[in-house]
């Protein structure tokens, strides 16, 4: 094998390049798509350089809005979509994390019960359970509000699963040895199993944070009103218009835009991340 | 310092097994009293029943005075070391020593006084900013001292703290807890399945197997005069020889298709015709090719140690283990006679264990 080493790392380069290249290209385009002008596009001849007209189409979609039927500039859809993921992210780390310290270090009644009960929620995604949700948010008084667009998806088994598989992994040793430096439940909580935590919450920030900005389905049901309409709603309205030329320039620049907080959500916390999931260092 | 108080301390586990059945133990005021026994005979149990982290079922410990069956680990003023070390990982050494301190509200010009204190008797000054992933275990095992003796407790609880070290710095961490106790005075209790450790570290041995305490002696009593036959196998090695037998005089007693051996009449109370398992420790036993008296002894092979031989065999059904000085007389022949001095011979009842000299 020794001799074939070059070639095999040649090869490898190659491939993988090639997967780089049919991943990155339609993302490419959509980049490129974003810095010309309609008429180009329409053509149906855009280059495979950027062209010359980036800023003002940046400028013109994040502060004016497009000519179809979003009515807002993108910079409220954003924001919309920032606030929405980072609730969600955010909820989800709190309700899983508390939640699978009480399954993992107390001793209640119905306790495996418990566990059970969240543990089959998982099998009960949004989809699944939408018209009971959407009549519970509804009656609740929660359209069009930022409760109404996070509550529903922070409730669910995943981030709770992964603490109480993290929880185990802690030596029962630390808890001992806390009891014994006089450290009650909510110190041991503080103290020793939120720094632990770190990098599992980061793991689970990043997958939730990209789970909430990418949702479509709820928040298509759930928002009435423009200005409460996230960015992956807009992408949809400005691709489907019925009586003008859909912009194309716009809903590229968009997409890009959209792919921005995501993006940076990864690259931030990539180290942390995948410490996160493959972590057995204690 | 105070002592620790054990009266039919019983624990028994939610699946009803029963770990501890009614120990009663007295741990004197800045002794060093070591719990030993094979895994699984209630040792870490009782350990962990002083230190609070399991309930007792019945009976009562005392740390002093007072009674603290319910009362949680941090108030009882003991400190305790663990086999894992149980160190904060996220923490730095000095974190981890000064962490029970601030617990307890102490101002913080003592704890850093009490922390340079046990960190310079340890000699592990120049770690105190690092975490606990960067130190070896030997060091490790240190900080997880310094966080215990920090805390000046009454009690110090060791619970196996030196299983997860190599053979040559457990040596070396033995003599270390040996120089600290020394210092400190304080009372300890050490929980090891170690016999060599047992030996000698302890003041007290505590020797327990399947949850109750067997004997409760000095290293060379419990040595010299195990009280049962299992106490007997257990401490020494190799094991001591155990054979059964039938008393036939005074003084004498038979081992099966062997021959006699004699034992020290004065010390044994014992009836003529008696069963009795006759127990001989290795190095007790003399080989000679021929003369009168002793045990036929069949050799079968021998494993050679350095400073000692050890030869085995049987005599009669009996397998016995004869452990041999270099230098010292070894016939080599496949036959030979086997005799130890009378005062070497233990006997045990045959129907307890128990050992046959009056208390």
């Amino acid at each position: 094998m020794v001799e074939n080493r070059r070639f095999g790392d040649i090869l490898s380069y190659v491939i993988l390049t090639l997967g780089v290249l049919v991943l990155a290209f339609p993302v490419y385009l959509a980049f490129v798509a974003s810095t010309w002008d309609a008429a180009t596009i329409a053509n149906g001849q855009l280059p495979i350089y950027p062209g010359g007209r980036m800023a003002e189409n940046y400028y013109r979609v994040l502060f004016q809005g497009t000519g179809s039927s979003t009515r807002q500039p993108v910079g409220v859809m954003m924001f919309n979509s920032l606030v929405m993921a980072l609730s969600i992210a955010i909820g989800k780390i709190l309700i899983s994390i508390l939640s699978a310290y009480a399954i993992v270090y107390y001793r209640f009644p119905f306790r495996m019960a418990a566990f059970w009960i969240i543990f089959v929620t998982l099998m009960l995604p949004v989809e699944v359970r939408i018209y009971p949700t959407y009549k519970v948010v509804a009656d609740l008084g929660l359209l069009d509000s930022y409760a109404g667009l996070s509550l529903p998806l922070i409730a669910s088994a995943t981030g709770t699963l992964l603490f109480r598989q993290f929880f185990m992994t802690i030596p029962d040793e630390l808890l001992e040895a806390s009891k014994i430096d006089g450290a009650g439940p909510y110190k041991f909580f503080v103290d020793t199993v939120l720094p632990l935590s770190m990098t599992t919450i980061a793991a689970l920030f990043v997958i939730q944070f990209i789970y909430g900005w990418n949702q479509y389905l709820w928040p298509l049901l759930i928002t009435t009103k423009d200005n409460m309409q996230t960015i992956v709603i807009g992408i949809k309205k400005m691709i489907t218009t019925s009586d003008a030329l859909t912009e194309w320039q716009l809903a590229m620049t968009t997409a890009v835009l959209a792919l921005l907080p995501p993006v940076a959500v990864v690259i931030v916390m990539q180290r942390l991340f995948v410490r996160g999931l493959v972590e057995t260092e204690k | 310092m105070a002592s620790v108080t054990l009266d039919t301390v019983r624990k028994v586990y939610l699946g009803g097994v029963e770990a501890v059945k009614g120990a009663s133990l007295s741990i004197p005021d800045g002794s060093f009293t070591v719990l030993l026994g094979p895994s699984g005979c209630g040792k870490s149990t009782l350990l962990r029943m002083i230190a609070g982290l399991e309930t007792v079922t019945s009976g009562t410990i005392r740390i002093g005075d007072r009674v603290v069956n319910d009362i949680e680990p941090s108030e009882r003023d003991i400190a305790m070391v663990f086999q894992n070390y149980a160190l904060y990982p996220h923490m730095s050494v000095y974190d981890n020593m000064a962490y029970g301190l601030r617990n307890r509200g102490m101002a913080k010009d003592e704890i850093e006084r009490r922390v340079a204190e046990a960190s310079r008797m340890l000699a592990i000054e120049e770690f105190l900013t690092r975490k606990p992933r960067a130190l070896s275990g030997g060091q490790r095992q240190r900080v997880a001292m310094g966080r215990a003796v920090v805390r000046d407790p009454q009690v110090f609880l060791f619970d196996e703290p030196l299983s997860n070290l190599d053979a040559k710095l457990r040596v070396q961490m033995r003599l270390e807890i040996r120089r600290l106790h020394q210092r400190l005075k304080a009372t300890s209790v050490f929980v090891t399945h170690d016999q060599v450790e047992a030996m000698t570290l302890a003041d007290t041995v505590v020797v327990m197997s399947k949850g109750e305490i067997q004997q409760v002696g000095s290293p060379t009593d419990v040595y010299r005069k195990p009280t049962t036959t299992f106490v007997a196998s257990f401490i020494g090695s190799p094991a001591m020889n155990l054979m059964p037998g039938r008393v036939v005089g005074r003084g004498m007693v038979e081992i099966a298709n062997a021959g006699t051996l004699a034992f020290d009449a004065g010390q044994f109370m014992v009836g003529e015709g008696d069963q009795v398992e006759v127990g001989v420790r290795p190095e007790d036993w003399a080989l000679f090719t021929s003369g009168e008296g002793g045990l036929a002894f069949r050799r079968e092979f021998v494993e050679e140690l350095g400073a000692t031989r050890l030869v085995h065999g049987s005599a009669g059904a009996a397998p016995i283990v004869v452990a041999i000085p270099s230098g010292a007389n070894d016939p080599e022949t496949r036959d030979a006679r086997l005799v130890a001095k009378a005062q070497a011979v233990h006997l045990f009842s045959s129907a307890t264990g128990r050992t046959l000299r009056p208390a």
